[in-house]
């Protein structure tokens, strides 16, 4: 068993990170922090998940979220969908393993994976919308939040959601709050059987190496650690049973990284057009600085007024 | 006769100097909504383009005003330049000169009208402008719709919305990049912006750059003249 973080003291607590931990701060930029924190991670250990969900409940009491009362529309997925209120969801597939002939219930936990390189940063446009803390946490500052979707877009996880509400985007904030004061994220605090785990980056990948050496010991050849290379490494891993096929668990990506086009249009569109644009201006300054006006002369007004009078005396 | 690309309302009156109706007053406000609409859209889209340019987000009420603004106005954008487009997309019709006169670009540049071929109401150059808007506003009205988080954001997936939203900002680069010749142009041709405030020019101006369009004129009116009426 992992040991579990204790529970919080009484006594009030100044944080443990602030403003100054950022690294990544949307549209705009950060100054270099003094000193890094501890990179954090929560580890999903996918083979020990039973499926109660409550980690799902402990993360709506605990962000106070009023998701509506759902329906029944014969899966077991509630809410269907990530929303604005419900920041992270169970997620079941059923698969027929060719190899055993086993049917698995593959139940994955899906919400924000805090991506070391995050997306959805990288295509915010509202200045410190979007936060990255040296810790590994990225973070939704609403009241910067403009709602325009961009996060969405940036996403290869699909997490994000926008509230109809209040327009602004919402995702799991992996507890910053609770982790600021020494805790760890609510789901981690009530999943019963430690399928969900919470310390720093590197005991949750020793952690998993034991997972994944025991769970090999047991048949399951493929079993790995996902995290993901492309977006940089993420700050919650899973360990799965079918490491090599990842998207086994309800489409997980097997390499995620931020889309090309999102690449293009962050990158070289933003630089190159406006740099186009200013030569546009630029060039058409110097044209008239250098040509001057064209005029229209004394001489055009004459010739138009030959014509009209032309006209008048039925000559063309 | 008939009408080369004379459009309705365009009429000469001899004088000192002549002056000629260039546009009517429905297609002067016609204008005016569509070219604030479009600098309205480039602000707005510029601030949430580059974060440099994010402050111009203020003039809007701030960043999520400017999220709420900026597709209405494109809307009207769209449904104003529809308007100019079905008043002027007959006389923007591409005619022999025009070649001729795109292959003198330079001289057009060096302001050398002698070398130029004569044209009537729209020389190239304002024929690009206008088709170049038409096909940039269809891009970016349904490129807009598809990112358009509120009402669209469940009709497209999110690989579509990835595609949108870089032919947006490709597009918006290019309409702005138009929208300069546009303004350049009728800032340097001395004599043109009256055209879309008062809605007239002088004989002189479109004897210099009009020719074709103001000989149609003349040719019409003595034409009208000499049939309807006795001579004086």
């Amino acid at each position: 068993m992992f040991p579990p973080l204790p529970n919080p003291s009484t006594t009030e607590m100044a944080p443990r990170f602030s403003d100054k931990d950022l690294v990544r701060r949307s549209a705009s930029s950060v100054p270099e922090p003094e000193q890094r924190l501890t990179e954090v991670a929560k580890l999903i250990d996918v083979s020990k998940c039973i499926g109660c969900k409550a980690c799902q409940t402990a993360c709506i009491e605990w962000n106070d979220t009023h998701p509506e009362v759902g329906f029944n529309a014969g899966i077991y997925e509630n809410p269907l969908d990530l929303t604005p209120d419900m920041f992270t969801l169970m997620r079941f597939s059923e698969w027929d393993n060719p190899e055993t002939g086993n049917l698995e219930w593959l139940i994955r936990k899906d919400g924000c994976m805090h991506c070391e390189d995050p997306g959805c940063l990288k295509a915010c446009p509202a200045p410190g919308a979007i936060v990255q803390y040296s810790n590994g946490i990225v973070d939704f500052v609403h009241e910067n939040c403009i709602g325009c979707g961009y996060c969405i877009k940036g996403c290869p996880f699909n997490i994000p959601r926008i509230s109809r509400v209040d327009h602004t985007a919402y995702k799991c904030t992996l507890c910053s709050d609770r982790v600021a004061v020494g805790q760890g994220p609510a789901c981690a605090k009530a999943c019963p059987t430690q399928a969900i785990v919470f310390g720093t980056k590197d005991e949750m990948k020793d952690w998993a190496g034991k997972r994944i050496e025991d769970l090999k010991s047991r048949g399951y050849t493929n079993a790995g650690l996902y995290d993901p290379p492309g977006v940089g490494g993420t700050h919650v891993m899973y360990v799965l049973h079918h490491a090599d096929q990842p998207e086994l668990y309800s489409e997980l990506p097997k390499d995620p990284r931020i889309s090309p086009l999102v690449d293009v249009w962050k990158g070289i569109t933003k630089y190159a057009g406006l740099t186009v644009l200013g030569v546009a201006a630029g060039v058409g300054l110097l044209h008239h600085l250098i040509m001057g006006p064209n005029r229209v002369s004394e001489t055009d007004e004459e010739r138009a007024e030959e014509l009209t009078e032309g006209d008048r005396h039925g000559r063309l | 006769m008939a009408a080369y690309d004379v459009e309705r309302g365009d009429a000469i009156h001899p004088g000192k100097p002549v002056t000629v109706d260039r546009y009517t007053v429905a297609a002067r406000i016609n204008h005016w909504i569509t070219a604030t609409s479009l600098v309205l859209l480039a602000i707005s889209g510029l601030s949430m383009f580059h974060p440099s340019l994010f402050f111009l987000s203020g003039l809007f009420g701030g960043g999520a005003w400017t999220r709420f603004l900026h597709p209405w106005i494109g809307v009207l954008l769209f449904f104003s330049f529809a308007g100019l487009f079905i008043r002027f997309w007959k006389a923007n019709l591409w005619k022999r000169e025009d070649g001729t006169w795109l292959a003198r670009v330079r001289d057009v540049l060096a302001a050398h009208e002698e070398n130029l071929p004569e044209v009537g109401k729209y020389n190239a150059g304002q024929k690009f402008v206008f088709w170049a808007m038409s096909i940039l506003i269809v891009i970016l009205i349904s490129s807009g719709l598809v990112i358009w988080e509120e009402y669209f954001s469940a009709y497209a997936t999110i690989g579509q919305q990835r595609a949108a939203i870089l032919i947006h900002s490709i597009a918006a680069v290019a309409i702005i990049g138009v929208w300069i010749i546009h303004v350049y142009a009728a800032i340097w041709v001395r004599g043109t912006i009256g055209a879309m405030t008062r809605g007239r020019v002088t004989g002189g101006w479109a004897w210099r750059h009009h020719r074709k369009w103001l000989r149609e004129l003349v040719a019409m009116k003595s034409g009208q003249g000499s049939g309807s009426k006795p001579a004086e």
